[in-house]
């Protein structure tokens, strides 16, 4: 239990009545990258928002590594660093400057501020910007100045809303590897709508949809459901589906239209050669004219819109 | 942790143009006055040849300085109090600082304090400006002293109540008039009810209060009366921001 850095007790947010977030629930634990996914309006910056007191919950509990966020507030956020959807920046001040006022008012002592704000410039890229106006810098290395404002105290818990928006692609690469490396040594919760950076820098992933936590686990659990045991097969003179379950290993078999067949294998690395082989084999037996054999990846975005489609079905229902 | 937030609103409101041009512009308008004062003395006392006309240099030039020193209040306070909150609220910071280790009261506290400060400067410079009089004449410093905490009252109590027009929106202009309107009224309240000084609410003016401070006098009613105005706009202040956390 002490590896436990942030609890979120049935967590419920109410706006006039009508529930932003509803009981989420959910631990992390120390050196965990939590994603947290889920459309827009779907109650990701309330939690997150919630998780750092900014907003006081309607009901339930948010507590930083065992100490309430609601009975000691001022104990519970110096443990958190927050970036949040909007960059709260100064931009009438210097990096240096405004980094060492985040410096000041998280706690950090007198002489170990300089060292601090070096650490986080060096860390997220800022070193040679440091004199420049953050109203001069370009939106990228606002967004930096945005995370190192949120790492500068080296928090226990790093919580950054959405920290890749608008940035180019080598940027986006850069505080990846960043967020893989505060990972390391802190938590992190991040919020996206960019389902493959989750699989890259998490390992935990929640998806909350219209308030409701509809998925909660690691990241392998979803990408067992999108990535290895499946193949589309395209034939000319396609086999009906009773004639592709002869095939050992073969465990399901679907025809997505007059040439495309899906099909799943049992788990399992080494059937799969085995089946690959023999849907070769049989294919050029029966001269079923196989033009086309690739693993099938059900997209995340198909996992996820599953989920949350799921989810908008049962509440019509 | 107070003096932290004192530290950088000090900061942006001296990066910023604002700070500097209102203490260009009021001491410039201070030095007027008071080399007005010094040359009317001169001319006044000349022609005054009873005894009980003439009044000492000190209360003389103090006098048209610190009558003048209203203009502080209501021009001053609602343009650099106006970007305390509403500002931050505009573009998006107060998470910045909801989310340190603060409580609300230290945010407000903070702020508060980093405006006096800011414009104790204009009543530390007045105050030097009359002390240079010591130079040729023998001059009240406690008459200086008096209107100098006066001031320093009359100029918290309207920073305060600009500080809570901050925190009702987000747009710096609404805040700034609001809090404009609001300090004329209460600043000239006791010229409205001129006609009848009993009246309960003239007693609410801040001028009216003021004025024992100009004749070098501190009354301890008038003193508790500011620090009430203070505490009650501080309050107000640190309970509408709590508000926002609560019900977003």
């Amino acid at each position: 239990m002490t590896n436990l850095t942030v609890e979120a007790i049935e967590l419920t947010r109410l706006y006039g009545g009508r529930p932003a977030v509803s009981d989420v629930s959910f631990n992390l634990t120390k050196g965990q990258v939590l994603g947290f996914l889920g459309p827009n309006g779907a109650g990701k910056s309330t939690t997150m928002k919630m998780l750092t007191g900014n907003l006081a919950p309607s009901a339930g509990s948010v507590k930083i590594c065992g100490i309430d966020m609601i009975e000691n507030p001022k104990e519970a956020k110096a443990l958190i660093g927050y970036l949040p959807e909007m960059r709260p920046l100064y931009k009438e001040l210097t990096v240096d400057e405004y980094l060492t006022i985040a410096a000041r008012l998280h706690r950090v002592t007198g002489k170990h501020i300089k060292k601090a704000v070096e650490n986080a410039k060096e860390r997220c890229g800022l070193s040679h910007m440091s004199k420049r106006l953050i109203e001069n810098l370009s939106n990228g290395y606002q967004q930096r100045v945005g995370i190192a404002q949120a790492i500068i105290h080296s928090p226990m818990v790093v919580i950054l809303d959405e920290p890749t928006v608008g940035l180019d692609p080598i940027q986006i690469r850069d505080i990846r590897a960043l967020i893989r490396e505060i990972g390391g040594e802190h938590s992190v919760i991040l919020s996206t709508h960019i389902l493959p950076e989750v699989e890259m820098v998490c390992d935990h992933v929640q998806i909350i949809d219209k308030g409701k936590l509809v998925f909660n686990g690691g990241i392998d659990v979803l990408k067992r459901q999108r990535v290895g045991n499946k193949l589309l097969l395209g034939f000319n003179k396609a086999p009906t589906v009773a004639e592709l379950l002869k095939i050992k290993g073969i465990t399901e078999a679907e025809a997505v239209d007059a040439n495309m067949m899906r099909i799943r294998f049992a788990d399992g690395a080494d059937d799969n050669k085995v089946a690959h082989e023999a849907i070769v084999q049989a294919a050029v037996k029966n001269k079923w004219g196989l033009f086309q054999i690739a693993p099938d990846h059900t997209s995340l975005e198909d996992v996820f819109v599953q989920l949350t489609y799921q989810d908008n079905a049962a509440d019509t229902a | 942790m107070i003096f932290n937030i004192v530290r950088k609103e000090l900061k942006s409101m001296f990066a910023s143009p604002m700070g500097w041009i209102i203490l260009a512009i009021f001491t410039a308008l201070f030095g007027s006055l008071y080399l007005n004062g010094v040359n009317g003395y001169f001319e006044v006392m000349s022609g005054a040849v009873r005894p009980a006309e003439r009044v000492g240099v000190t209360q003389f030039v103090g006098q048209t300085v610190y009558g003048w020193a209203f203009l502080v209040v209501l021009f001053a306070v609602p343009l650099l109090s106006m970007r305390l909150i509403s500002e931050e609220r505009r573009s998006q910071t107060l998470p910045f600082l909801f989310s340190a280790p603060l409580s609300l009261t230290e945010i407000v506290l903070g702020k508060f304090i980093g405006l006096v400060a800011f414009l104790s400067i204009l009543i530390l410079y007045i105050a030097l400006m009359l002390c240079t009089l010591n130079i040729w004449s023998d001059i009240d410093f406690g008459f200086i002293v008096a209107n100098s905490l006066g001031l320093f009252l009359l100029i918290a109590s309207a920073s305060a109540v600009g500080l809570y027009f901050s925190s009702l929106t987000s747009q710096p202009v609404a805040a700034a008039v609001m809090t404009f309107i609001t300090l004329i009224a209460l600043i000239f309240m006791d010229r409205i009810f001129a006609g009848d000084p009993t009246n309960t609410i003239s007693q609410l003016s801040l001028m009216r209060h003021f004025q024992a401070f100009s004749t070098g006098l501190i009354d301890s009613a008038d003193v508790s009366y500011f620090l009430l105005v203070i505490m009650m706009f501080l309050v107000l202040t640190i309970r509408r921001l709590d508000a926002e956390r609560l019900r977003g």
